[in-house]
């Protein structure tokens, strides 16, 4: 009896450490995966956004209404649950390390458009315990609702507050249902992906589409598109760069 | 052994109503029953042939999930080099539009409730 | 061993009683959560993490303190801790096992909770904070159970326990570390980004756990008629001294280098913490009540007649036990939230549910606890 207890424990012990080692093994790169992501890697893209401040209209919403139309963000209706893929607020809000008189006077009362930032160097996919977010090889940073446990380790280290977590079912409170685009699902974490739905099909993102001033330039990082031009060729801002994590969000003065 | 009486017939109740599923449907014969589900497509063919859908839909639709989401794929190539657009929404259930007279009959049958729906959603021309 | 769980007198069962009840009440609080969502707690978009996370951080401290016995037994021989080792591995146990289910119960999609393992993260703190987690627990039930298996048999452990023992010693100081970086490898809140965290975190856990074994112990003596020994709870109670004259000390070490230095991201959520900001004090009462009760259990503790007796010990205890909590819970999470990333203060009060959840993990923990103090009681008294 006591002996039978001692090899529960061992074989216990010996399946734990099974387990513990299939992961690990996992790990070791397999040479049929290594090929296919080389092979994709090819072309080396990298999506970037700029946003003109002065040239975004003061009270125009039109970017992220149709955002939020064609992605199902649902509309809560209050703050503690909010969702929100694009959102505006103010000037010294978005740009807390910028207190500087002389700027803060020029841009007084101006709302600045937020979202993702895409940053090169993202700490919600560094933290991310499941890969349920991680950075493609154009620059986005993904997220798979499929895999997401909802942990909100992501939200705690997102320095901009561009993750929303559903903490219900957001499905009632999504106006009109874009059939073409899926909800998401209570206890997931979700953002603006950069429209990947709609660069997949050759389109530009909603937001950029439905703006009206020119105010938003979207495109890849290459020294003949018009987003890196104005990038290049102006003053522009990052939401705290300091932090090292390489927004790739522009904002032009 | 202690009790052996009592251990062995203990034994053998536990047996009987542990399998009591078993022979209820065996001697009921509700076994028989064989869920039907509707299909109403279209297009006749589905994009593997129907016992490959049928034992193997559940893969596939990973393997879509996985594509689409991770891999950045979009085009599935089918075994008969026709190509399909990997999207639930707009490829699968442009044709199996009747969830509940297809996709359901078999999950309840089997009682199984993927969570595919709580996300994607069902055409507005069928529920 | 184990059939010591089944004969108890009627306190013992009033005691299992009384915790299978919360615990079901905390079970039924959980099931709303598993049907509507998080919605049911305090926590928003801009406070993504509350009591839960609280908790969990404040009893990965508790299980990580049965270092501070097992040190000095196994490693320098200290024989007034003979007795009340078995009761400091086995809050080990339950700590771990409380503060496990507390992550659990924050997820969004617990029944996804594989994912961790099924894809393995390196990079993710997260991932290794599971890892040592489970571990340790592993562990501590291992030594805990053979140990006292070798005992009820009168022989003595088999020489493997050893080794397992020497490892859980750096093992207990990597559970909280690992647990501190979760927080400190944050560049986004600079309430947490700290070198200081992970030490603060372990002076702390110095003090809470072994003042909560303190008042199991003297439970045991009243109640269950185990005396651990006069001088192991004095031994105790000084390591609960110096535990929290070091709290203290780094708490303070914090303050002058943010205020001092004024660095304005960092200083907001101190003095939103401290003093209350732009007219919003939710945490002001509670942090000062968690720092006087510092002060005062450090100089209860500090006077010898005080600590020897019984019962200003066992206050000082729950005073420790309060300020601890609080220190480490609540107003070290919910701060680092507020203001949030764009300035907003967005106050955090849990709910209902949400309350009555912790009081069922609570119950769990001790629903452990008295089973397995049990069993050590058993093999003590035959």
């Amino acid at each position: 009896m006591e002996i039978d207890r001692r090899k529960f424990l061992q074989i216990t012990g010996l399946t734990f450490l099974a387990l513990a080692a299939k992961p690990a093994f996992d790990l070791l790169p397999r040479p049929v995966a290594a090929n296919a992501s080389s092979a994709s890697q090819a072309e080396a893209k990298r999506w970037a956004m700029a946003i003109d401040i002065e040239a975004c209209k003061e009270g125009c919403t039109d970017c992220i209404t149709a955002c939020h139309r064609i992605h199902n963000v649902p509309d809560i209706g209050n703050r503690k649950e909010e969702i929100k893929w694009v959102w505006k607020d103010s000037f010294a809000n978005s740009f807390p390390e910028q207190e500087n008189r002389l700027v803060e006077s020029t841009f007084q009362g101006r709302s600045v458009l937020l979202l993702c930032n895409h940053c090169d160097n993202p700490p919600c996919v560094r933290v991310c315990p499941t890969q349920a977010t991680w950075k493609r090889d154009d620059g986005i940073v993904m997220m798979d609702y499929h895999r997401c446990i909802g942990c909100r380790y992501c939200m705690a280290a997102c320095p901009y507050g561009s993750r929303s977590f559903n903490w219900k079912d957001p499905r009632p409170y999504i106006n009109e249902v874009d059939d073409s685009y899926p909800t998401r699902t209570r206890g997931v974490v979700e953002k603006c992906d950069f429209c990947e739905e709609r660069l997949a099909r050759g389109d530009i993102p909603a937001c950029v589409e439905a703006c009206k001033y020119g105010a938003l330039i979207f495109g890849e990082m290459k020294p003949e598109m018009e987003v890196y031009k104005v990038i290049s060729s102006n003053f522009t801002l990052r939401r705290k760069a300091e932090l090292g994590t390489q927004p790739q969000i522009y904002y032009i003065l | 052994m202690y009790d052996s009486g009592k251990v062995i017939l203990g034994v053998a109740v536990f047996l009987c109503l542990a399998s009591f599923p078993a022979w209820y449907n065996v001697i009921t014969s509700k076994a028989d029953y064989r869920p039907d589900p509707v299909i109403v497509v279209s297009d006749n063919q589905c994009i593997e042939s129907t016992q490959y859908m049928r034992e193997y839909h559940m893969q596939l639709l990973k393997e879509w999930r996985d594509d689409a989401v991770r891999n950045g794929k979009t085009i599935y190539t089918a075994s008969d080099n026709k190509t399909y657009e990997i999207n639930l929404t707009g490829t699968c259930l442009k044709c199996h539009s009747n969830k509940t007279e297809f996709c359901d009959t078999c999950h309840d049958f089997s009682g199984v409730s993927p969570n595919c729906w709580d996300c994607h959603n069902i055409p507005k021309s069928g529920k | 061993m184990i059939e010591y769980i089944f004969k108890g007198g009627k306190r013992y069962w009033l005691t299992i009683g009384a915790l299978a009840l919360l615990l079901m009440a905390g079970a039924v609080a959980y099931l709303m959560q598993w049907n509507t969502g998080l919605a049911i707690t305090g926590m928003s978009r801009d406070v993504s993490w509350g009591l839960y996370i609280a908790n969990f951080t404040f009893f990965v401290g508790v299980a990580a303190s049965a270092v501070m016995l097992v040190l000095p037994y196994y490693l320098h021989n200290e024989k007034a801790f003979r007795k009340i080792i078995i009761l400091g591995e086995f809050l080990a146990v339950a700590a771990c096992m409380v503060a496990v289910t507390f992550v659990l119960v924050d997820l969004g999609q617990p029944a996804r909770v594989f994912n961790m393992f099924l894809y393995p993260t390196p990079n993710s703190i997260l991932f290794w904070d599971m890892v040592v987690l489970s571990v340790y627990l592993l562990l501590n039930i291992i030594i805990g159970w053979v140990t006292l298996d070798a005992e009820n048999k009168g022989v003595t452990p088999p020489g493997w326990t050893k080794p397992l023992i020497i490892i859980s010693i750096p093992w207990a100081i990597s559970i909280h570390t690992v647990t501190a970086f979760i927080y400190g490898g944050l560049a986004a809140r600079p309430f947490w980004l700290t070198a200081l965290l992970a030490p603060r975190f372990l002076a702390s856990a110095f003090a809470s756990g072994p003042a909560l074994l303190i008042l199991l112990a003297l439970v045991m003596r009243r109640w269950g008629g185990f005396d651990t020994g006069e001088e192991s709870l004095d031994k105790v109670a000084k390591i609960v001294t110096y535990g929290m004259i070091t709290t203290l000390f780094f708490l303070l070490l914090e303050v002058f280098t943010i205020f001092y230095s004024q660095e304005p991201e960092a200083m907001k959520h101190f003095t939103y913490l401290l003093f209350g900001l732009d007219g919003y004090y939710g945490l002001v009462p509670w942090m000062w009540l968690s720092i006087i009760l510092m002060c005062v259990s450090i100089v209860a503790l500090l006077n010898s007649r005080w600590r020897r007796n019984p019962a200003v010990l066992s206050a000082v205890c729950i005073a420790v036990l309060i300020s601890i909590w609080i220190d480490k819970g609540l107003g070290l999470i919910i701060p680092g939230f507020i203001p949030s990333q764009s300035g907003y203060i967005f106050e955090y009060v849990p709910t209902f549910p949400e309350i009555m959840i912790v009081v069922g993990v609570w119950s769990l923990g001790g629903l452990v606890l008295a089973l397995l103090y049990k069993v050590v009681l058993g093999v003590r008294k035959s």
